[in-house]
C-alpha cells in the first residue's frame, strides 16, 4: 500500500511537472493577450515530433535544446503573421484562428510522419534504473525529467521576478493597457511570450512524448486538459497553474488506480441495489474509469461556481 | 413596408417577391430528387438536409446570439439518441408514433438538456462560455463510453426505422423516401429558425450579443434571453440528429463528439455567421466536400482546414459576407469594374493553389501510401514522387503564384477603392 501510494505520489508529480510545462504559457499568453490559444497543446505535439526528427539525425541532447528553439521561432511567427492579422476582427476570430491551427498542424503531422506513432525512444544514456524502492524500479529517466521540469521552474520563476521583461511581463499579466500606456511596447511583448510559451509547450513535448506516445492524436487528448489547469488555477497567476497541474496529475493519477464504484459504497453500508438500464450502468462506473471525466467535471464547476480559479486575481 | 410600393400594383407580383426566397427553397429541395436519381447523389441530398438544420441552429447560438460554442453536437448526439430509443420503443409495439413525428422525440428531448445545460453555462459569455461548452461536450462524450446501456458502448445502438404507423403512404424502405421526409423537417426548421430571428426574442438575442450590459439597462434578463435562444437552438439540433438517426439507423458515440462539434462550427463559419442564410451555404459546401473530396484525396481534410483558416483571415463574414459585400456594387451596376480586377487575381491565385496541391499530395503518397516507390498520378500525369523535378516544380509554382498574387490584389484593392468613391458621390 506504502509503494503504492509513493509511487503514485511520485507519478502525479512527473505527469503534474509535464501539465505544468505546458500550461505555464498557454495561462501567460491567455492572461496577457485574452486569447485562448487552442493549438497550444500543437505546439507540444510539433516540439515532439521534432524531437524525434532530430535525434534521429543528430541524437536525443541536440534534440532536447533545438526542437524548443524552432518551435518558439514558429510560434513567434504565428503570432507576428497570423494572430495580429485577425486581432482586428476580434476575440471569436482569434479563437477560431487557433482553432483552424491546430487541426493544420494535426493534419500537417500527418502528412509528414504518417497517421500512426513513430518510434521515439528514450536516450539510451538515460535507459536504466536509477534506483530501486521496494520492489519497483525507477528509471533514470523519469528522474531526468522532474530534473528537467523543476530546473524549468526554477529558471521561470526567477525570469519572471528578476528580470527587466519579467516585470513588464508581470505588470502586463494584470494591467495590460497600462503597461501599453507606459510606452512599453506591447504587441513586442506578445511575440516574446508567444514564441515563448510555445517553445516550453515543445520542451515538454521533448520530454514527454518519449515518456507518453508520440502520435498525431496526443495534442487533441493533451490539449482540453491544460485549458482545465489553466481555468482552475485561474487567470493571471503561475503560482495557481502550478497548484492547479500537480492536483490533476494527482486526482488522474490515484483515480486510475481505484476500483471501487457506487454500488461498493452502499454495498458497504449494507445497501443492495437491484435496477436495470441506465442506472445500473451508473451503480457500477469504477473510480478508475471516471478519469477521463474528472478534470471536465472539476473545470465546468468551477467555472461556474468560482470563475476566478484558485488563484485568479481577475474574471477575463 | 416595403409592400407599399405594390399596393396599386400586382399583389401576387409583391407576395412572390416577399415569399420568392421560400417557394424557391421548397421547389428546390422537393425538385431536386427529379435531377439527382442515383442512391450517391440522394444520400448526399439527405445529408446535406441535415447538416442545413445543424449548422442554422448552432447560428442561432454563434451569429444571432454571440456565443461561441464547443459543445453543440451534443444536442444533435443526444437527440439521435433519443430517437433511435423511442425508434426501439415504438418498434417493441407500446407506443404508437408515426415515424414523421420521430425526430420531434429527438428535438424536444434534447431542448431539455438545452433548458439544463443552457440555464448552466450561459451565465456568462465570451471566452468563459466557449470553455464550458467545451467542458460539457467532453464531459457527455466522456461518459457516453461509460453508460453502454444508453449510448451502446464502442459499437452503438441501432434500430429500423420501418414503423408500422407512418403518416403519409411512404414506407421509408428507400432512400428517396427518407429523403422527402428530411427534406419536409428542413423547410419546417428553417422557416421557423427564420420567424424566431423576427420575434422579439431574436431581437434581445441580438442586442445582447451587441451590448451585453445595456440591454440589462433597459429591462431585460441577460441570462434568461440567452437560456431561452439556447434551449431553442438545442431543440432544432436535436431534430438534426434525429433525422441522422432515422436517415442511418445507427448511432455511436462519435456523433456526440469534440469533431463532430467542430464540424458544425467550420460549417457555420464558412458559410458565414452574419447573415441567416451563410450556414445553407456552409452546410451544403462542407458537406459537399467532405463527401466528394474524400473519394478524391487523402489530404481533403488539409483542404478543409486551409479553407477555414483563408475564411478566418481574409472573410470572416464567410461566403455570405462575400456575396453580401457586392451586391451595393450589382446594384449600381458597376461589377464590370470588379470583374478584370478579379480574373487577373484568379489566376496566380489558382498557380499558387496548384503548387500547394501538388506538395500536399507528393507528401501524402510517400508518407500515407501503402508503397510509396510507386510512381504516383496527378492529371493524367504520371511521375515519381522522390523525384526532385515535381518538388521543384511545386515549390516554383507556389513562389510565382505568391508574389504575382500579392500585386494583383493590390490592384484588385485598387479597383474596389476606386467603386467606392464613385458610389459615395452616387449617394450624395
Amino acid at each position: 500500500m506504502l509503494e503504492y501510494i509513493i509511487f503514485s505520489l511520485l507519478n502525479s508529480l512527473l505527469y503534474g511537472m509535464l501539465l505544468f510545462m505546458l500550461s505555464s504559457g498557454l495561462t501567460l499568453i491567455f492572461s496577457m493577450m485574452g486569447v485562448l490559444n487552442f493549438a497550444h497543446a500543437s505546439f507540444f505535439m510539433l516540439g515532439a515530433y521534432f524531437a524525434f526528427q532530430i535525434s534521429v539525425y543528430i541524437g536525443f541532447w541536440p534534440a532536447l535544446i533545438l526542437a524548443p528553439l524552432i518551435v518558439g521561432f514558429l510560434g513567434a511567427l504565428v503570432e507576428r503573421y497570423g494572430l495580429r492579422t485577425v486581432h482586428k476582427y476580434g476575440h471569436v476570430a482569434e479563437l477560431l484562428f487557433t482553432v483552424g491551427l491546430a487541426y493544420l498542424i494535426e493534419e500537417s503531422v500527418n502528412l509528414i510522419w504518417g497517421r500512426s506513432s513513430v518510434d521515439y525512444r528514450v536516450p539510451d544514456a538515460l535507459d536504466f534504473a536509477a534506483f530501486t524502492l521496494f520492489t519497483t524500479d525507477l528509471s533514470a529517466y523519469r528522474v531526468f525529467m522532474l530534473v528537467i521540469s523543476v530546473s524549468m521552474f526554477v529558471v521561470l520563476f526567477l525570469i519572471l521576478t528578476r528580470t527587466r521583461i519579467g516585470l513588464i511581463i508581470q505588470a502586463a499579466l494584470t494591467h495590460p493597457d497600462g503597461v501599453s500606456a507606459l510606452g512599453h511596447n506591447v504587441p513586442g511583448v506578445f511575440m516574446l511570450v508567444f514564441g515563448g510559451g510555445c517553445s516550453l509547450a515543445a520542451l515538454a513535448g521533448v520530454i514527454g512524448g518519449n515518456y507518453l506516445v508520440t502520435e498525431p492524436a496526443m495534442a487533441a487528448q493533451l490539449g482540453p486538459i491544460v485549458f482545465v489547469v489553466v481555468v482552475v488555477g485561474g487567470m493571471g497567476s503561475l503560482t495557481g497553474a502550478f497548484v492547479a497541474s500537480l492536483l490533476l496529475g494527482t486526482l488522474q493519477t490515484f483515480a486510475v488506480g481505484i476500483e471501487y464504484s457506487l454500488s461498493d459504497l452502499l454495498a458497504f453500508f449494507g445497501v443492495t441495489m437491484e435496477a436495470g438500464g441506465i442506472l445500473k450502468d451508473i451503480w457500477r462506473i469504477q473510480v478508475s474509469h471516471t478519469g477521463p471525466i474528472l478534470p471536465y467535471l472539476f473545470m465546468v464547476l468551477m467555472l461556474i461556481f468560482r470563475p476566478k480559479g484558485i488563484m485568479g486575481k481577475r474574471e477575463s | 413596408m416595403n409592400c407599399d410600393k405594390y399596393k396599386n400594383g400586382n399583389i401576387a407580383m409583391s407576395l412572390l417577391l416577399k415569399y420568392g426566397a421560400w417557394i424557391g427553397a421548397a421547389i428546390i429541395a422537393f425538385g431536386l430528387p427529379a435531377i439527382v436519381r442515383s442512391s450517391y447523389g440522394l444520400s448526399l441530398l439527405s445529408q446535406v438536409g441535415i447538416a442545413i438544420i445543424f449548422a442554422l441552429s448552432y447560428n442561432m447560438l454563434l451569429g444571432q446570439g454571440g456565443m461561441l460554442s464547443f459543445g453543440h453536437a451534443v444536442f444533435y448526439g443526444l437527440g439521435g439518441f433519443l430517437t433511435i430509443h423511442v425508434i426501439n420503443i415504438i418498434n417493441g409495439g407500446s407506443l404508437p408514433i408515426p415515424l414523421e413525428l420521430v425526430p420531434l422525440a429527438g428535438g424536444f428531448g434534447a431542448l431539455l438538456f438545452g433548458i439544463v445545460f443552457g440555464w448552466i453555462s450561459t451565465k456568462r459569455a465570451g471566452t468563459t462560455f466557449a470553455l464550458i461548452s467545451l467542458g460539457i461536450g467532453e464531459l457527455i462524450a466522456s461518459s457516453a463510453l461509460m453508460l453502454p446501456s444508453f449510448f451502446g458502448g464502442e459499437e452503438g445502438i441501432s434500430g429500423d426505422r420501418m414503423l408500422e404507423t407512418t403518416l403519409t403512404w411512404f414506407e421509408f424502405a428507400q432512400q428517396i423516401d427518407v429523403y422527402y421526409l428530411i427534406a419536409f423537417w428542413m423547410l419546417v426548421s428553417m422557416v421557423f429558425m427564420y420567424l424566431l430571428t423576427q420575434t422579439p426574442l431574436g431581437r434581445l438575442a441580438n442586442a445582447v450579443r451587441d451590448n451585453p450590459v445595456r440591454t440589462p439597462f433597459i429591462g431585460y434578463d441577460v441570462h434568461r434571453v440567452r437560456t431561452i435562444q439556447y434551449a431553442l437552438s438545442s431543440l432544432f439540433a436535436g431534430v438534426a440528429g434525429g433525422l441522422f438517426a432515422i436517415n442511418y439507423e445507427i448511432l455511436t458515440a462519435e456523433t456526440i463528439g469534440a469533431i463532430e462539434s467542430g464540424n458544425v462550427l467550420m460549417m457555420t463559419y464558412i458559410g458565414g455567421v452574419g447573415h441567416f442564410f451563410g450556414p445553407i451555404l456552409g452546410a451544403v459546401l462542407v458537406t459537399f466536400m467532405q463527401i466528394s473530396l474524400s473519394n478524391i484525396t487523402h489530404a481533403w481534410l488539409l483542404y478543409f482546414g486551409l479553407l477555414f483558416m483563408g475564411m478566418v483571415l481574409w472573410a470572416p463574414n464567410g461566403l455570405a459576407g462575400i456575396i453580401m459585400v457586392h451586391e451595393p456594387v450589382w446594384k449600381a451596376k458597376l461589377m464590370k469594374k470588379l470583374l478584370p480586377g478579379y480574373a487577373l487575381a484568379a489566376i496566380p491565385a489558382l498557380v499558387l493553389f496548384l503548387g500547394v496541391m501538388i506538395l500536399i499530395e507528393i507528401n501524402y503518397h510517400l508518407s500515407l501510401s501503402i508503397n510509396p516507390d510507386a510512381p504516383m498520378h496527378m492529371f493524367g500525369i504520371e511521375f515519381d514522387a522522390r523525384a526532385p523535378v515535381a518538388w521543384g516544380i511545386s515549390i516554383v509554382l507556389i513562389v510565382v503564384g505568391f508574389v504575382f498574387l500579392r500585386r494583383t490584389v493590390k490592384t484588385l484593392n485598387r479597383s474596389w477603392q476606386e467603386i467606392t468613391q464613385i458610389m459615395k458621390k452616387g449617394a450624395d
